[in-house]
């Protein structure tokens, strides 16, 4: 396998709306500051990638008018999926493998707040007997976390913990949107938002963007000091339906975990995309993370939740952490479809 | 066994998703201009081009434009047009007419517009043509506060002017 890296990683603050800006005005500094921090400029890039979605923008190839931020005159080579920009960085990454480019962009962007999100969501659902019942996607969430509790894997405390840590952890994230010191027992005195979940479970809606910089070999380590060499990748996916899946553990995160090789040495720091608290639970367990591992320094997606873009930033916030030298091997996750579906494991590490 | 039933063929899901629009910063600054018959472009750091309508960034260079707004004239020059012999509802031109690409004057990227009160034999690449404004009572966001362009009389550019912006 060839040598990759992460090699640089910018985002805008998440803010519950980004009133005036439109999606690829939030997306313009982030890229503009990328190519200031690398000295990259768009003819040095072999490959762009980008995730979005065209139902946040309620409109058609809204992914288009990002291009204005790079620069595609002259033509560029150019991908898009309209899924977290974790997957754009996957197809980067195999954009790279096959020595097709030696240097990829990755971004990722969303604007929620022009839509109701929790109702939108319901359209990535079986359109023939579950979508045109419009279930919500916090509804969904918490029949995943109701079943949860019933079997006894989880406790209502454990959510709040998980609420309370990652929202001090975003303290220290300058970018992050609901941070501070909560206790756990005053957060389950609050009330139930939609059973069993409170409002401290659930991850903010959040507008934003955020870019990468990968590479290849000699080229990482012209661009970095320290490069986050992508040591494992793997993306695994369920089926669909709630019904034929065990909601309690996240079996595909399991094997994309196993397959991306995270279980073969001890982990440092993790950063998982869990937009809702039992989430989280379910999915630090799935990756196996030992007691010693920093989990969501950034405060997760608890405290910043860019769709499109939230997933990329994970993978964004462990690399940073291997550059800075707080950590030598870190696992970065990212999750896509209804109560973890998908999902996608990245193994970086310093050496 | 069961009676075979036909396969379904069709499902009424109705999807109706509600959203809060921004044109966004440098449309919303476009649009606002044009409400008030002002044409504004903006010029890229990088080489100095004018783009209409202004926008964030440069397609080009992929830098962000900021600064001052440049206001254009509503003259410009035809630089490649067809002739249009279907209908259309937002456009009240009898058929056929020309439609147009024109370069303003000051602009370095050309707007798409209808050309009257010129026979389709007349039309012409190099052609001066001056914006038709509707009323101003009539005025809204919307670049059909430009009724359409007519020629301006002016002798024709000469190729080399536009020969870039085809
Ligand atoms: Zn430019």
């Amino acid at each position: 396998m060839r040598d990759v890296a992460v090699v640089a990683f910018t985002q805008s603050p998440s803010v519950r709306c980004e009133a005036n800006r439109n999606e690829t005005e939030i997306l313009i500094p982030v890229i503009h500051e990328i190519k200031q921090q690398t000295g990259l400029a768009t003819e040095d890039i072999g490959f762009i990638c980008s995730g979005s979605s065209d139902y946040l923008a309620g409109q058609s190839f809204a992914f288009v008018a990002g291009l204005d931020a790079i620069g595609a005159w002259p033509p560029v080579s150019e991908s898009h999926v309209e899924m977290d920009g974790a997957w754009a960085l996957y197809e980067a990454w195999v954009k790279l493998q096959i020595e097709d480019a030696d240097v990829a962009l990755v971004y990722g962007f969303g604007k929620p707040s022009m839509g109701d999100l929790p109702r939108t969501m319901a359209l990535q659902l079986d359109p023939y007997s579950v979508m045109p019942l419009w279930p919500d996607a916090v509804s969904m969430a918490a029949l995943q976390a109701r079943s949860c509790l019933e079997a006894g894997v989880i406790s209502e405390r454990e959510m709040a913990q998980v609420a309370v840590r990652d929202r001090a952890n975003a303290l220290n994230n300058p970018f992050a949107q609901v941070k501070g010191e909560f206790d756990v027992d005053a957060l389950l005195a609050e009330p139930m938002l939609v059973s069993p979940l409170r409002k401290h479970d659930c991850s903010p809606i959040s507008d934003g963007a955020c870019a990468m910089v990968i590479a290849a070999g000699d080229r990482a380590r012209e661009l970095c000091e320290r490069p986050a060499w992508i040591r494992g990748f793997e993306h695994i996916l369920e089926p669909q339906d709630l019904g034929v899946r065990d909601l309690t553990r996240s079996r595909s995160t399991e094997i994309a975990a196993e397959k991306a090789g995270a279980h073969s040495d001890k982990i440092d720091v993790a950063e998982v995309y869990a937009p809702f608290t039992h989430q989280s639970i379910l999915l630090e367990r799935a990756l196996g993370l030992g007691d010693a591992a920093v989990v969501n320094p950034s405060g997760g997606a608890l405290a910043a939740n860019p769709l499109m873009a939230a997933g990329l930033t994970r993978v964004g916030e462990a690399s940073r952490r291997v550059w800075e030298g707080q950590a030598d091997r870190a696992v970065a996750h990212a999750t896509s479809g209804p109560c973890l579906q998908q999902n996608l494991v990245v193994v970086l590490e310093g050496n | 066994m069961s009676e075979e039933k036909e396969p379904v063929e069709v499902l009424r899901t109705p999807v109706e998703l509600d959203y809060t629009y921004s044109a966004g910063v440098s449309a919303s600054r476009f649009l606002r201009a044009v409400e008030q018959g002002k044409l504004l472009g903006q010029r890229c750091p990088v080489d100095g081009r004018v783009y209409f309508p202004s926008r964030g960034s440069c397609p080009q260079h992929g830098v962000p434009i900021e600064g001052e707004p440049v206001e254009l004239s509503d003259r410009g020059t035809i630089v490649t047009f067809s002739v249009n012999r279907v209908p259309s509802e937002n456009i009240d031109l009898e058929l056929p007419y020309a439609a147009i690409q024109v370069l303003l004057d000051g602009a370095d990227t050309t707007l798409f517009h209808v050309l009257g009160e010129c026979s389709i034999d007349d039309v012409r690449m190099g052609m001066r043509v001056e914006a038709v404004w509707r009323p101003r009572d009539e005025w809204t966001i919307s670049m059909q506060n430009i009724r359409y362009f007519k020629p301006s009389g002016e002798p024709d550019a000469p190729f080399e002017s536009y020969q870039e912006h085809i």
